[in-house]
């Protein structure tokens, strides 16, 4: 679910292997940044625009929305497209409970709790990690699971916990990670797991009345994992065009342009616009890693969405000894979100972050009140640094 | 009650970032020490609130006051990178530089540093001397001497190694009096060379991620090039040493102090194809990463190809460009015309990617 070549979370060669070389990597990514084709698809895409219709198309993954403000997609997009952001932030819809849990285990004699650096300033009802850290409790940033394993291996007096965080882009760094702590009998390493799956957030979503969405650009990192297949009822039953899309600007422009397209010849399919990296049957070695190591929770709680049955995984009863949650009583308190946060209507694409009534006031990227306002995938978060302009000014700024 | 609409909402926004910040925090995070708002916020209601000064409040990266007939410059700054020797320098080398440049972007010719070094119990003397010796040929280089200092050892592990702090005086012999709020619409703004090289080159020094680049630290003394800059453009504005929280942080500085907009051009942003990989791969932008031998200059829109010229004739300056404009509205916002052909703003940094760059 994010915008980077690789996910951070992914195995490093740091752990793996010899350290990789950067020096010609942009080139292949400036093909997916140029200005003149991103014009030539724009045209395209508004041609395809009939006239008098208006078109939602909901992006799921913060990664999308993050490349749609950092690099200004709707400024060339028609007035007609109106980009929905959809739920699929992996730090958003930790529900603020679960971080108290974390700071709870952070809190215990011996422990050091690892995360991932966009968890750091999530608030919790007792204040985020950066502010249990700086009370005292050792809690570290990590690029990937796998460093969490060498901080156990590094420290064998104390007990490491990485907070496992994400969809199925994650949970197979998560769960090899587990199986490499059982091969080499590291009794030290816990995951407090909280990884999530897309496809029922995504029932929630189309159940719900208020839904004004045409077409959904589809997850790419989720889908090289899942693969195309799992999206199909969307198209089919729910009659909402479907397409798999990459990370740079690009992709999400063409993406647009094949959902019009998919309108405007009256069909509705699964495709994959993503095809460099996405195949349609995904990664089946990544999946039978994830099934080894986790199993589907009865329910679990998503922040904005509430509880959704068999929406999230959980480790196995054969992994019980890396499972925090069973090494600890963790208190499990469930948290109500503050009163005046409109997260989970951003995360349902029901409003526009601007349309929250804490927007830029009382909830800021440097005090947010909700999960969207924080991690850099968030819908407020982008639009917030990102998108915060009026569009004749800025036009104004750039003749000077 | 209706609802509100886009625009109103964005003025109502705008209107709450005016507010004069506040610390609300109950204790320091690293966010504090970033560069970025939480840093801002402490120096304005904490630091300035109790030191009110005229010399004090105009926030510029040193105080310029006269003694008797002379203009001085008088700047301090400390010293926490780690590790302590990365490709192209060391902390040592920072410590000179840092305090020369925030003297140099004022104009000033910069004379004198002091040097303070905390050192923690156990540290190798032979890591002493190395720094010492790089202090010593970064004063050379930069034409300045240190002339006073101060030793403490503190018990192990209530510091980490070596920290370095340098305060430094410097003479402006110029008439000039470049200010973060002197920006006028029709500038145009100006890097003296690529950016994020020191940031991005502490970062993979720690070797913690894995990658591997023939990147080195930019740090330099910027005194000769603030020179050619002054001397092709007269009435300069501005200009800043792009340190914590980079060129982003200091175009904020530049937008908010003014009350302009700085409207900054991606495609024209020197950035080396290796930090842009390594940010890439990050997730950092690299208008956010520390550089430390790099300015941002705000000259008259006229004088724009003259400073850029004079600035690639010297060997420091060869990768200088225009990377952007200002403009009168909206005051007080960052905004980059992407690569792509869309708008987005530049805001100043929340939290710390980056903790102990400099």
């Amino acid at each position: 679910m994010r915008d980077r070549p690789a996910p951070p979370d992914a195995p490093t060669p740091a752990t793996e292997g010899g350290p990789v070389a950067v020096t010609s990597a942009m080139r292949f990514v400036d093909e997916f940044r140029d200005r003149d084709t991103a014009r030539a698809v724009a045209a395209r895409i508004a041609e395809l625009c009939e006239p008098g219709r208006r078109y939602g198309f909901m992006e799921i993954c913060g990664g999308h929305t993050h490349t749609i403000y950092k690099h200004g997609i709707e400024d060339l997009l028609p007035e007609a497209v109106d980009l929905v952001h959809g739920p699929g932030c992996p730090v958003c819809v930790i529900p603020m409970g679960r971080v108290d849990d974390a700071i709870w285990i952070a809190e215990q004699e011996g422990v050091i709790l690892t995360s991932f650096g966009d968890l750091l300033r999530v608030p919790g009802s007792r204040g985020s990690f950066l502010e249990a850290k700086a009370r005292g409790c050792d809690i570290r940033m990590v690029y990937s699971p796998l460093d969490s394993l060498r901080i156990a291996r590094e420290n064998p007096d104390r007990r490491v916990v990485f907070m496992a965080i994400g969809f199925e882009t994650t949970a197979p760094s998560t769960a090899v990670t587990v199986l490499r702590a059982a091969a080499e009998g590291i009794s030290n390493f816990s995951v407090l797991c909280n990884h999530v799956s897309i496809i029922p957030a995504l029932r929630a979503i189309l159940a719900a009345s208020d839904l004004r969405v045409d077409g959904f650009i589809g997850p790419g990192h989720v889908s090289t994992v899942i693969g195309c297949e799992p999206y199909r009822f969307i198209a089919e039953r729910h009659g909402r065009p479907f397409v798999v899309a990459g990370f740079e600007p690009l992709d999400i422009l063409q993406s647009i342009q094949m959902l019009l397209l998919q309108l405007h010849e009256g069909r509705s399919e699964v495709e994959n616009q993503y095809t460099r990296v996405v195949s349609w049957e995904g990664n089946r070695k990544a999946v039978r890693a994830i099934e080894e190591v986790m199993e589907p929770r009865a329910t679990f709680e998503w922040r904005g969405l509430g509880w959704i049955p068999d929406s999230a995984l959980q480790l196995r009863k054969e992994y019980a000894a890396f499972d925090a949650e069973r090494a600890w009583e963790v208190p499990a308190a469930r948290v109500a979100d503050p009163r005046a946060c409109q997260c989970g209507e951003v995360l349902r694409g029901v409003i526009k972050p601007w349309q929250c009534r804490v927007f830029g006031t009382a909830c800021t990227p440097e005090a947010p009140i909700g999960t969207c306002m924080v991690s850099s995938e968030g819908a407020c978060a982008a639009y917030y640094n990102f998108g915060r302009f009026s569009r004749p000014r800025a036009a104004a700024a750039r003749r000077g | 009650m209706s609802e509100p609409t886009e625009r109103e909402v964005l003025e109502r926004v705008d209107r709450v970032r005016r507010r004069r910040p506040r610390v609300t925090d109950e204790r320091i995070t690293l966010s504090h020490g970033s560069g970025g708002k939480a840093t801002h916020a402490l120096v304005e209601a904490l630091f300035v609130e109790a030191f009110r000064n005229p010399i004090l409040e105009p926030l510029e990266d040193q105080a310029v006051f006269e003694v008797g007939q002379a203009r001085l410059a008088f700047t301090t700054d400390s010293f926490v990178v780690s590790p302590l020797f990365f490709p192209g320098g060391d902390i040592g080398e920072l410590a000179v530089n840092g305090t020369v440049n925030d003297l140099a972007v004022s104009g000033a010719r910069p004379l004198y540093l002091s040097a303070g070094l905390i050192l923690e119990e156990g540290f190798p003397v032979a890591d002493l001397r190395r720094i010492v010796a790089s202090m010593a040929a970064a004063a050379e280089r930069a034409g300045v001497q240190v002339v006073t200092g101060d030793t403490k050892v503190v018990e192990r592990g209530k510091a980490d190694s070596c920290f370095i702090n340098t305060a430094g005086i410097g003479v402006l012999e110029r008439d000039v009096r470049l200010s973060v709020s002197a920006a006028c619409p029709g500038d145009a703004v100006i890097v003296s060379g690529p950016v994020g090289d020191h940031g991005i080159t502490i970062m993979l020094a720690r070797g913690e991620l894995g990658i591997s680049s023939d990147l080195r630290s930019d740090t330099a003394p910027l005194t000769d090039l603030v020179g050619l800059v002054l001397e092709a453009a007269p009435q300069t504005r501005f200009i800043r040493d792009a340190t914590r929280g980079g060129v982003a942080t200091i175009c904020n500085e530049l937008a908010q102090a003014s009350q302009v907009a700085v409207v900054l051009d991606e495609r024209a942003i020197p950035v080396r194809p290796e930090v842009r990989g390594a940010a890439e791969i990050l997730g950092i932008d690299p208008l956010y990463v520390a550089c430390e031998g790099r300015f941002v200059a705000a000259v008259p829109g006229e004088r724009a190809e003259a400073v850029v010229a004079a600035l690639r004739g010297h060997p420091q300056g060869q990768g200088a460009a225009v990377i952007g404009h200002v403009a009168a509205e909206p005051p007080g916002l960052v905004l980059v015309d992407t690569a792509f052909g869309g708008t987005r703003i530049l805001d100043m940094l929340v939290g710390d990617p980056l903790p102990r760059i400099c």
